[in-house]
């Protein structure tokens, strides 16, 4: 008995979770297959249609004698770069409708033109053309003849699915695409960007968290960055940032602090000097960061203030108690409590950061110095149009990803789970 | 000890004091007033001898009559100390110094003595000064994006200071930018279409979500461990890498520029995360009331349609809150796969109109305003249930 319930509900289980288990695999996970098989194509964006024969139908009046018709058929390869084999065309016609003079390489036969093109090259055209008419010398309709659409057919190969595979990608990646540079950049930018993110997380936590008037006010508003929506965002960043007739130069210089506008997103270094020591450094990225910290530190904040909120008020009662000063309390009580969050949070936020692609993107496009991983991979498959090397950049990107999080539970998934 | 603390508390207050000057003055140049200096070390100064009076006073005369006399005197010296400015500027730096005052309240020259006491002072005014910095800093790029989209971009060329409204003109040009998106560039359509693709996700999300959370919260089946750990391993994957492979497959299936596509691809990233925040929902609901359901011969589906749902409408609410803004703000997917603007989504339009260098910039921020107001407006209303939600899901505690 309890065996065949224990049977029911094991398919029960399987019918329930299967539907979202299929889709997430499908969108998700084969792709991700499906990028190591093409990191290892030469491949482009052109190529990734599969070729079809295609044909455009024009029917014409030869004379005044309407129970005749000319019909011409624009044949083309769709594609520019590959052959289809054996083209094969259709076409059918009213009753009593026939060709006059047909061409060699079709057949008339039962109301219908079966035509065999054989191999179509790669950017293949023709005109094609016969000319139909009635037996009975009626009036042909040409709607009737133009409603009526031919079908093609012809073999040709998924450029996708063929065996040849190269390495050329990788080799690129490594040795002609500034890698380490590019490395380095996507490493400053996650690095910073999450560090930066927690720290402001940290101190709005540490504010809300306090007896002040309108807290759960401040709680939503410091969440706004987060949910609002990328797009809008980032343009009105640009718009207040511009050097032209943005705001904030605009008030820079209004108020005498700066005597140029600076391009903050446009411009790859600048240098400063810090007690007599000269340095150079990476403005639009570091700019780009600070976008970044923007938009995400009320995460950490709210995971955060979560944690801080589930402290037990007794702990600082007791050092209140014993005479410990705010900084004391907040090293000696807060610190410990939220070091297992924020070391979720850094992972979490690491790993986001590391793959971020609309934040950049729509700040600077990748331009000035601003160029990760991510934003490569859409420079190498869409602007350059290389999809295999673009692949081949995401391989690298999930590589580092599956290393890190191996690094990470290591060291401190451990620890985290033991708080 | 006492002069340490009243040194700092005649610094730090004073410093608090012309940060929030200083950003009533920058709103103030904003709205026209042609400032140039921001007299940072002057109102330093007056600050805190206006902390050091008010210390002084102490409590021989009463708080309210001493904090309005004292904002006065502050709010004429500067005056004085200022460039010409009109009434309404120097009532807001008046009202700015009553707040102030009356922040001050706590200190006195007993209280100085405490423990700790510099500590607490600095504690109590970088929090005061942190709220008003996190405040501004959030809200400032917001309220350049509303009130740009109701200027011009002549006007703003000219003088790009000048965010003041004129309410004199009709409603209509005062909105121009809002109908001239609507009527040339067809927003209209774009918020259906955004309507239409994050609702349609949110119905889809739910009605696989919430099965499969049921089996992972509920029943014992081979590879449930594996299924709940690979949960959260595939939201943490990014989409960046799968969008070449979407990208080949979506061409070659015909599914790119149509809404259907992007509906699989929103569905098929915010399952996971909806999967996770629902099971455990549902591992909190009391297993007794499903052995009821049970007794009374319900099957599972039973179960799930009669018992689960309606007891977990809460959860099931922020999760199809979260999964509407996460459809609604997403951007990388409607950037790749649509490139006809019938197709477009809100984002992927303001997109498309900032690549024209020529489109004005108050048409692209009265784009992101209508963008951006939907998910803030259900955000305030429904922050509570979003909140739990979103902490729900990752803080186990």
């Amino acid at each position: 008995m309890s065996d065949s319930l224990s049977k029911l509900e094991k398919r029960t289980a399987y019918t329930l979770v299967l539907p979202a288990v299929l889709l997430v695999f499908a969108i998700v996970l084969f792709p991700i297959f499906t990028n190591i098989w093409i990191s290892f194509k030469d491949i482009e964006l052109k190529d990734i249609r599969i070729p079809e024969p295609r044909a455009k139908k024009i029917v014409k009046s030869i004379s005044e004698n309407q129970s005749e018709l000319k019909i011409i058929y624009k044949l083309r390869n769709s594609s520019l770069i590959q052959e289809i084999r054996n083209v094969e065309f259709q076409d059918k016609f009213p009753t009593n409708v026939s060709p006059v003079n047909l061409d060699s390489r079709c057949n008339f036969k039962s109301k219908k033109i079966v035509c065999n093109f054989g191999n179509w090259q790669a950017k293949y055209r023709e005109n094609f053309e016969i000319i139909i008419k009635n037996n009975n010398g009626e009036i042909i309709d040409k709607k009737i003849i133009k409603s009526q659409k031919p079908i093609l057919s012809g073999k040709a190969d998924n450029p996708l699915l063929t065996t040849n595979f190269t390495l050329e990608n990788f080799k690129k990646v490594f040795y002609e695409n500034n890698f380490v540079e590019l490395l380095l950049t996507t490493f400053y930018f996650t690095f910073f960007g999450t560090v930066g993110a927690i720290i402001f997380g940290i101190l709005a936590a540490q504010l809300v968290n306090q007896n002040i008037q309108g807290r759960t006010y401040m709680r939503g508003i410091l969440l706004f960055p987060y949910v609002g929506p990328v797009v809008a965002l980032a343009y009105t960043w640009t718009l207040l940032l511009d050097p032209n007739s943005g705001t904030l130069n605009a008030l820079l210089v209004n108020f005498n602090i700066i005597e140029q506008p600076i391009n903050l997103l446009g411009q790859k270094y600048i240098t400063m000097s810090i007690l007599g020591f000269e340095f150079k450094l990476r403005l639009a990225l570091t700019t780009v960061i600070f976008f970044e910290i923007w938009r995400y530190f009320p995460l950490a904040f709210l995971f955060i203030l979560a944690r801080l909120q589930a402290i037990p008020q007794t702990l600082y009662e007791a050092a209140e108690v014993d005479g410990a000063s705010p900084i004391q309390k907040f090293i000696h009580i807060t610190l410990p409590q939220i070091t297992a969050i924020i070391s979720i949070l850094f992972m979490i936020r690491f790993i986001w950061n590391f793959n971020k692609f609309e934040d950049i993107f729509l700040l600077t496009g990748g331009a000035s110095g601003t160029r990760t991983l991510p934003i490569n991979v859409y420079q190498q498959g869409f602007a350059v149009s290389d999809i295999g090397m673009g692949s081949a950049v995401s391989i690298v990107i999930v590589m580092l990803l599956l290393s890190f999080m191996v690094i990470y539970f290591r060291l401190i998934g451990k620890r985290a789970n033991e708080v | 000890m006492k002069f340490k603390s009243l040194a700092i508390l005649l610094i730090i207050s004073s410093f608090f004091l012309t940060c929030i000057l200083s950003i009533w003055k920058i709103m103030a140049t904003l709205q026209g007033l042609s400032f140039t200096i921001l007299n940072i070390i002057p109102v330093f100064l007056i600050g805190i001898l206006l902390s050091l009076a008010f210390v002084l006073i102490g409590n021989k005369i009463n708080h309210l009559m001493k904090i309005f006399s004292l904002s006065f005197v502050f709010s004429i010296l500067y005056f004085y100390l200022n460039e010409v400015s009109p009434y309404w500027y120097i009532l807001g730096v008046f009202l700015i110094t009553l707040f102030f005052t009356n922040k001050l309240k706590k200190y006195s020259m007993q209280s100085l003595k405490e423990d700790f006491i510099s500590e607490k002072i600095i504690f109590d005014f970088i929090t005061l000064f942190g709220i008003v910095f996190f405040a501004f800093v959030i809200l400032f790029p917001f309220y350049i994006m509303l009130v740009t989209s109701f200027k011009t971009q002549i006007a703003l060329l000219v003088n790009p200071l000048d965010f003041s409204l004129d309410f004199t003109k009709s409603l209509t040009e005062l909105f121009k930018s809002y109908f001239v998106i609507f009527e040339t560039y067809s927003f209209g359509r774009y918020i259906l279409i955004s309507s239409a693709v994050s609702i349609g996700t949110v119905i889809v999300t739910l009605l696989f979500a919430i099965p499969a959370a049921y089996a992972v919260a509920r029943l014992n089946f081979f590879g449930k461990n594996f299924l709940s750990t690979s949960i959260l391993i595939i939201y943490m994957f990014p989409a960046i890498v799968l969008v070449i492979p979407l990208y080949t497959v979506f061409s070659q299936l015909g599914l790119r520029n149509s809404i259907f596509g992007l509906l699989i691809v929103y569905t098929a990233t915010t399952l996971p995360v909806a999967i996770y925040m629902l099971q455990g929902y549902f591992k909190s609901i009391p297993k007794e009331i499903e052995d009821a359901g049970i007794m009374d011969g319900q099957n599972w589906f039973g179960i799930i349609l009669k018992i689960i749902i309606p007891l977990s409408l809460p959860a099931i609410a922020s999760v199809a809150l979260y999964v509407f803004m996460i459809a609604w703000n997403e951007f990388l997917f409607s950037l790749m796969f649509l490139d006809s603007p019938k197709s477009f989504t809100l984002s992927r339009a303001i997109q498309y109109l900032s690549g024209d260098a020529e489109t004005p910039r108050q048409y692209l921020m009265a784009g992101s305003v209508i963008v951006t107001v939907p998910v803030l407006l259900i955000f305030i209303y429904f922050e509570k249930y979003l909140v739990s939600g979103l902490t729900a899901g990752s803080v186990k505690e």
